[in-house]
């Protein structure tokens, strides 16, 4: 038995080290001196980040904040990015504690959930720039990013209600949670102006606003959750829908292709042709919530020296195109050009005040 | 392997006098007990841990593209990675000689010095309590696949407590603490009485439970009543401060539960050694038919085993929200049920094995904070580490065949575990 195994172990360990030869026989770069990392160290400005459960790739706020701190990195070259992920809510302490030691100029804390956590430690270290996307701040150095969603919402329950053609439009959400339903609020919101104003009786199916209550796949990434909601929606009659449930929607717009062209959908976070181009022809648009933007203009401003006010912070909103509405896409033709120039004004009123878009999920 | 220790078991006595002491001693060093495959089992888990740490870094392993012509530039760069990940575990794990230093010094304070240490025994506590609670199961012959929700049930039966009652200090404490047991003890007798009653699996009933136990806490926290005051997020209001476990504080987060965990595996060793409804646990573990042949009701100590269990990983989950969470939120028991159980194997099912295993659990989360905050190394690898170790553990001919160790003549071990 031993000689047997003996062989095969050379022969294992001879094909092994032929592969490894054949893999490993490139040329070796010239000995540079690591100069390019001493300067940028010089004046570097560690910009780190605390997930918080969904993780880094959640395809929903954390994965927009870290494209934030790269797209900052792009644009300020002494920022240096980095990130931890937190795997329970035990390690959001831990977590943000660790980049306090590690001397980080802006600390970015992701996520609501994350708010007791980063002012404890903002308390306890006075002299770290904390930041906190989705939260308020309750110290004078936790700059916190928060987003007027239901304002663009608002304007996609408008959009979603002229399109229609059976009178009937969904949504649902992923999570019973404030940054989820403050799109639903603002969407079924956007339809009843639409009603309003035009005397129709569109119905919202999935969410009312009054109740705090609709549908909830209570999941971020069961496409086929997403699909049997969005075909019991579709059975009972809507024919524009609006998930938000990051990567449950999927199942949505799904369904969507599958229908032929009757059932549209309206995406949300981040413009529905970049994030799932897959599915473009039939997002009607999107609701973006420019996390990454807030992010990067945060940190390029901490990277140039510039002070980070916790007052009142960063609300992105309509107006400083915070949140918006994004491009019709392949929608473009089939979108009538009087329903265009309304959301226009409509855009243009919420920004004057003259329409009112509340939530009770909206930043105070 | 096999035909080696057969014919070297009988050989063994014989000689041992003509032996000098030290060849005695490797030999039975080298001998399979469980000491000895667990730390083999680290170490192996720690090897494979280094080469998926290399893997993972696309810049050293950009340097093995040209390993033959300048083998040193990808040795080198995978030595200071692998050294660094580990040496930031430890440091994580049990304090930086660094900061050490400084405290002598003065210019850290003991605080600073002891946060490592701390946050090891932090993670630590709960898990001692869902490991036991596992652990005790499975010595009555009951896989309890329900810790997590057990501890999940617990979390929300103190946490209630914690910020319903007002109760004046110490009383309040106790109170949730035992809130927690209450509600992790009910949790574990329905399936302990589904199974008794009715031959209901054990592991299907608890699996259930969890998911019942998880949509309830996430149902529960955005009620009115409930969820915190002035929030629209999925967050309970706080836990008072009186029935909080205390703590140092500051950046200390360890908590009085370490020292409540010491005192419960105490008491559940004595339970298992000396009580009477301990050896009735073991006796219907061992063999059911046999034990119900003796006299004793096997569904009565199922019904037991499943409650005490059950009450086990409730307290545990009662530390995580009277200890470090303070408020309830959908996730604030996190994955301690589920660790419980790889806990309790790696303890080997035994009282004061599972609370060092805990231990063992908390030092790789400590760490794994490090090592991911420090060397940037994801912190999925440290959940790899630790399954690679469960996994060596539950399969002990595996390491010793690696390490072509002998078979020892008494195994307590392998015959406990070859159940599940």
């Amino acid at each position: 038995m031993r000689p047997v195994r003996g062989k095969r172990i050379v022969a294992i360990l001879a094909a092994g080290g032929l592969t490894l030869a054949a893999a490993a026989c490139g040329e070796a770069p010239a000995e540079t001196p690591a100069a390019s990392g001493s300067t940028a160290a010089a004046a570097a400005y560690k910009a780190c980040m605390v997930t918080d459960t969904g993780g880094i790739d959640d395809k929903s706020f954390n994965a927009s904040a870290w494209a934030g701190l790269q797209a900052a990195q792009k644009e300020a070259t002494n920022v240096d990015p980095k990130y931890v992920a937190s795997s329970s809510e035990a390690d959001y302490e831990p977590g943000l504690r660790n980049y306090v030691s590690q001397n980080c100029n802006f600390i970015l804390a992701v996520g609501g959930l994350m708010g007791t956590a980063t002012t404890k430690i903002a308390k306890e270290s006075t002299k770290s720039q904390f930041g906190i996307v989705d939260s308020g701040s309750e110290s004078p150095n936790v700059y916190p990013m928060q987003f007027a969603t239901q304002q663009a919402a608002f304007l996609a329950g408008y959009l979603a209600a002229g399109y229609t053609k059976t009178g009937k439009v969904g949504t649902y959400g992923g999570l019973k949670i404030a940054p989820v339903t403050i799109f639903m609020d603002g969407f079924a919101d956007g339809v009843a102006h639409y009603n309003t104003v035009k005397g129709k009786k569109v119905e919202v199916l999935g969410w009312n606003k009054a109740a705090q209550n609709g549908s909830f796949a209570e999941n971020f990434g069961d496409q086929n959750k997403g699909k049997s909601i969005t075909q019991t929606l579709v059975s009972q009659g809507a024919d524009v829908i609006m998930p938000v449930a990051g990567g449950t929607g999927l199942g949505t717009a799904q369904v969507a292709k599958d229908s032929g062209g009757k059932v549209s959908v309206i995406w949300v976070d981040q413009d529905g042709c970049t994030s799932a181009a897959q599915y473009c022809d039939v997002f009607l648009s999107t609701v973006v919530k420019n996390i990454e933007e807030a992010v990067k203009e945060a940190v390029v401003k901490g990277a140039k020296g510039e002070t980070l006010s916790a007052t009142p912070g960063y609300v992105g909103n309509l107006e400083n195109n915070g949140v918006s509405l994004a491009e019709f896409h392949s929608f473009d033709s089939k979108v009538d050009a009087a329903l265009k120039g309304e959301l226009t004004t409509l855009k243009a009123d919420i920004i004057a005040g003259k329409v009112k878009v509340e939530s009770a999920s909206a930043p105070k | 392997m096999t035909a080696e220790t057969n014919t070297e078991a009988p050989k063994k006595p014989a000689p041992a006098d003509q032996e000098s002491f030290l060849s005695v001693f490797t030999r039975n060093l080298w001998a399979s007990n469980n000491v000895l495959i667990t730390t083999l089992s680290i170490v192996l888990a720690v090897i494979i841990g280094a080469v998926l740490i290399v893997v993972s870094d696309a810049d050293v392993l950009a340097k093995f593209v040209y390993f033959t012509a300048r083998p040193s530039d990808a040795l080198n760069a995978s030595w200071t990675l692998i050294s660094e990940a580990y040496a930031d575990l430890l440091k994580g794990a049990f304090g930086d000689p660094a900061v050490f230093q400084a405290w002598f010094d003065g210019t850290a304070t003991w605080q600073e010095a002891f946060a490592p240490l701390s946050e090891t025994l932090t993670y630590a506590a709960p898990l001692v309590f869902t490991g036991l609670s596992v652990a005790l199961a499975f010595r009555g012959g009951l896989f309890n696949i329900g810790a997590q929700g057990q501890a999940v049930l617990g979390c929300v039966v103190a946490g209630a407590a914690g910020f319903t009652f007002g109760l004046p200090i110490v009383l309040n404490l106790v109170v949730a603490l035992l809130a927690g047991v209450i509600g992790g003890a009910l949790w574990g007798f329905i399936p302990g009485l589904l199974k008794a009653r009715t031959g209901a699996h054990e592991v299907i009933t608890t699996i259930m439970l969890n998911y019942t136990a998880a949509l309830f806490l996430s149902w529960l926290v955005i009620q009115k009543g409930v969820q915190a005051p002035g929030r629209t997020d999925a967050i309970s209001k706080s836990v008072a401060e009186s029935a909080q476990l205390p703590s140092p504080g500051g950046i200390l987060r360890v908590h009085l539960g370490i020292l409540i965990a010491v005192l419960v595996t105490a008491g559940v060793a004595w339970l298992l050694k000396r009580s009477a409804f301990g050896f009735e646990i073991r006796a219907v573990g061992a063999n059911p038919h046999a034990a119900q042949t003796a006299g004793i009701s096997v569904g009565r100590t199922y019904v037991l085993l499943m409650a005490v269990a059950g009450g086990l990983a409730g307290l545990g989950g009662a530390t995580q929200v009277l200890g470090t969470a303070y408020a309830l939120t959908p996730a604030v028991a996190g994955n301690i049920g589920f660790d419980g159980l790889l806990v309790a194997l790696l303890g080997r099912n035994r009282p004061w094995g599972t609370f060092f295993a805990a231990l063992l659990f908390g030092a790789l989360r400590a760490g794994g904070n490090r090592i991911q905050s420090y060397a940037g190394i994801s912190l999925e690898l440290v959940t790899v580490l630790q399954a690679l170790i469960v996994i060596f553990i539950a399969a002990p001919a595996l390491v010793k065949a690696i390490f072509r160790l002998r078979a020892a003549r008494v195994t307590g071990a392998g015959t406990s575990l070859a159940k599940g």
